[in-house]
């Protein structure tokens, strides 16, 4: 797993078996990230960090509701940036696998969000608050 | 009382003597039975001087074999403790008719059925399933550890700190009273203001820690560590299910810890996530959990699965039908069960599109887990079948699990579930699916594999005797709960008022009796197994005539598995290897690489208890000393460079060569 040398125990079978073969390891390492880029990856993080805190407590925009996308829409953009550079994820590193695990991920957050935002719809519109003259009309 | 109470309310939060439960009777006995016991045990030990064995040999190993032998070990600790909650609540059942009180008190009988659900789940199914998968998948694709050896050993000791927390709840404070999943408002601050819950939130929380980081560990270990030429087509299935079980981990554990932090935030911190008021909305927790929650099911049935399959195929003595359809079954089930959440809750409040939409979907997820069926069937058909013990789990659970997932189907139908919802028709499906499914996979699993793992068979008459106490116990327990259900008995109930129930709750409590009669036996089984080991001795690896790659090494393996990393051309690489003639290397062998045995992994999990405990009784100062230990004691573990060694080749050479001895005595 690792290809740091003062921690050799993180694949113990791996480095050994890797004389016989070397059909696993392929050499598609994550990259590791330069001083540069660290640097330009957190000028942008506090950037990203600011604007919303900026957009709510200065009041910016009249409408809470563009606010509020304003702010999710950023975050997105921040959860970007930390993956490029922060844990340098490019479609190649790990040989594909780190692409496909965030696919994964994406889809199952994507399942949850819009499950959770279609269930929670439903549950407001058909449950509205009753009063109890209204639960006595109940069929 | 002590004239400074808010001294002592520093010391001890909400700690008094108060909390330890000596005016009941049935927790008085049990803590003596239990302190006995546990002294005895203690005893015993200290006699035969055992704790630097345990330690060195055992709590502090990183080997994948032990670490999944002891994580069976608490899972069926744990059995023990969520079965004798089992019987008591059919015991209750069976006498408080009429007003008969029974004789548990509503306060201690909702602590029995949410312990009884918390335990049987997350500490007696999910090491179970944890433990067999720590022990096979490293064997069956030819590697030596798992990708991260110090991990796993932390994963087993913090799934452990998670049992003992909720097993401190029985002798200080009280247990939760909410039900497994600890729904909201009920679970709040409000209407729940003991440790019950915090208890509860706790263990979970730590124990999840174990079981997210133990998936990550897996799936690294089966994506990078197979044997060259084992491609993932090549993979056997159970490592193929427990590839998916453990994606279906990593995904899905998140979404729990990230729910019950936001009920703990409620309960400590005074948010209004999940209250009835001030935008709160305890329907949200229902929704996430259960998008947790029915991953969950899939994540202990997939590797039940898998055993099957393998069970199947050795016992045939062919390859399995349609290996292909079962891989694609597998990860159709893995993405199926993320959208199927809703059908727990029909009865909310959605709309019919939101209903239809999740019953739809729940009744397609039975269709790839109906191919897996005919699989099975047709690997049998005019296969040479050998009854052992782990096939007649299978064809049990064959016959049992259909029924539990045509009730299923039954249950996915919405205007259905309206009537059967939290009835005990529900009660019966799932234990149904998991007693049928799981439980009976994974005793097929500890048979099929216990003379891998111990060098010897299990005794097969009291195998045979366990498996029929546990099929027809199962069958009279559960079936009268379908009875009930469809009469509208609902859950949870602690004493009923139609006296013409009772009859059915009393065969149901006889069935109980039976499958503590299967548990017993499987007991006398390791028991008697162990004094007739010489009998049962197996000494070629292979005592089943398997075909994947854990049955080409040792019995019990050595410390490296394997001497030279096996090179695999075909699925079934065992069967393959043995029929093409394949010799095992004699000379040349070189130094092992392995990794040391730490005791970290215990330290933390230690510590972690420690920090549940204070925080549980609002110990504040202890909870603070205790979490700054943690990361203190996490941090210094990566300055300790003295992780490896190497096994001498002189080593591994003598070790191999008094396998090919005893191999040579055989024959």
């Amino acid at each position: 797993m690792s290809s740091h040398p003062n921690a050799p125990s993180h694949a113990p079978a791996h480095e050994s078996a890797s004389h016989a073969h070397h059909g696993h390891s392929h050499g598609h390492e994550a990259a590791h990230g330069t001083f540069r880029s660290y640097m330009i990856g957190f000028a942008l993080s506090v950037i990203l960090t600011a604007i919303p805190f900026w957009l709510v407590m200065g009041g910016v925009f009249d409408s809470k509701l563009l606010t509020a996308f304003f702010v999710m829409g950023l975050g997105v953009v921040q959860i970007v940036v930390h993956m490029v550079y922060f844990l340098h994820m490019n479609p190649r590193s790990e040989g594909g696998w780190t692409m496909m695990a965030l696919i994964f991920t994406l889809v199952l957050v994507g399942i949850t969000l819009a499950g959770s935002l279609w269930v929670m719809h439903h549950l407001n519109t058909n449950m509205m608050p009753m009063s109890p003259e209204m639960m006595k009309n109940m069929p | 009382m002590f004239g400074n109470t808010t001294l002592t309310q520093f010391l001890f939060g909400r700690l008094t003597f108060e909390a330890i439960p000596y005016h009941e009777p049935i927790l008085v006995v049990t803590f003596i039975a239990v302190a006995l016991g546990g002294l005895a045990l203690l005893a015993l030990i200290t006699k035969y001087r055992l704790w630097g064995y345990l330690w060195r040999e055992w709590f502090t190993s990183v080997d994948h074999k032990k670490i999944g032998i002891m994580y069976v070990v608490l899972a069926l600790v744990m059995l023990l403790r969520g079965f004798a909650d089992a019987i008591m609540m059919r015991l209750q059942q069976a006498i408080a008719f009429g007003g008969n009180e029974g004789y548990l008190n509503p306060h201690h009988y909702d602590q029995i059925f949410t312990a009884h659900g918390v335990i049987m789940i997350f500490f007696m199914a999910m090491p179970f399933v944890t433990g067999l998968m720590n022990f096979v998948v490293p064997l069956q694709i030819g590697a030596r550890d798992v990708s991260f050896p110090f991990l796993n050993n932390f994963s087993f000791w913090m799934t452990t700190a998670g049992a003992i927390i909720i097993m401190m709840s029985l002798f200080v404070g009280e247990f939760a009273r909410t039900g497994w999943l600890a729904y909201p408002p009920l679970s709040g601050a409000d209407y729940s203001p003991g440790v019950g819950v915090d208890y509860y939130i706790w263990g979970l929380q730590v124990a999840g820690v174990g079981t997210t980081l133990s998936g990550i560990n897996l799936i690294a270990t089966i994506v990078k560590m197979r044997a060259p030429g084992m491609t993932f087509m090549k993979m056997p299935v159970f490592t193929w299910t427990s590839l998916c079980t453990n994606v279906l981990i990593v995904a899905t554990f998140p979404i729990l810890t990230a729910t019950l932090a936001l009920l703990s935030l409620d309960r400590y911190a005074g948010t209004n996530f999940f209250t009835n008021d001030l935008g709160g909305n305890p329907m949200m927790y229902v929704n996430l959990i259960w998008i947790w929650g029915h991953p969950e099911v899939y994540i202990l049935v997939l590797p039940a699965f898998g055993i099957f399959s393998e069970v199947v195929a050795t016992f045939c003595g062919k390859r399995l039908f349609g290996y292909a359809s079962m891989v694609y079954a597998t990860c159709v089930i893995m993405i199926l069960s993320y959208i199927v959440w809703l059908h727990h809750f029909f009865t909310m409040g959605s709309g019919a599109s939101v209903n239809a939409f999740f019953g739809i979907t729940t009744m397609i997820i039975s269709i790839p887990t109906g191919a897996k069926m005919f699989n099975w069937l047709f690997t049998m058909y005019r296969g040479r079948i050998r009854y052992e013990v782990p096939m007649y789990w299978t064809v049990g659970f064959m016959v049992t699990f259909v029924i539990g997932g045509m009730t299923g189907v039954m249950l996915a139908i919405p205007p259905a579930d309206f009537v059967l919802h939290n009835s005990l028709f529900l009660i019966a499906h799932f234990h149904n699916v998991i007693i049928g499914g799981v439980v009976f996979g994974l005793m097929a699993g500890i048979v099929y594999w216990w003379p891998k793992a111990f060098g010897y068979k299990l005794d097969p008459f009291w195998g045979k005797v366990s498996f029929w106490f546990w099929l027809i116990g199962f069958y009279v327990a559960f079936m009268p709960l379908y009875v009930l259900g469809l009469m509208g008995v609902t859950r949870r109930v602690s004493q009923f008022e139609d006296p013409s129930l009772q009859i059915w709750f009393v065969i149901a409590a006889f069935g109980a009796v039976l499958i503590a009669c299967g548990i017993g036996s499987f007991i006398i089984q390791l028991v008697v197994s162990f004094l007739k080991r010489d009998q049962l001795r197996e000494t070629t690896g292979d005592p089943w005539d398997g075909r994947t790659l854990e049955w080409s090494t040792s019995s019990p393996p050595p410390d490296y598995n394997f001497a030279f990393t096996p090179v695999v051309h075909d699925h079934d690489s065992w069967y393959d290897m043995k029929s093409r003639g394949y010799e095992r290397p004699m000379t040349g062998f070189k130094p092992i690489h392995m990794p040391k045995n730490t005791g970290t992994g215990v330290i933390l999990a230690g510590i972690s208890v420690v920090f549940a405990f204070a925080m549980i009784w609002y110990i504040w100062w202890l909870a603070l000393v205790s979490f700054i230990a943690l990361i203190a004691t996490a941090i210094g573990h990566t300055f300790n460079y003295d992780r490896d060694f190497h096994i001498p080749a002189e080593t591994v050479t003598a070790t191999e060569d008094a396998r090919s001895r005893l191999l040579a005595e055989r024959t």
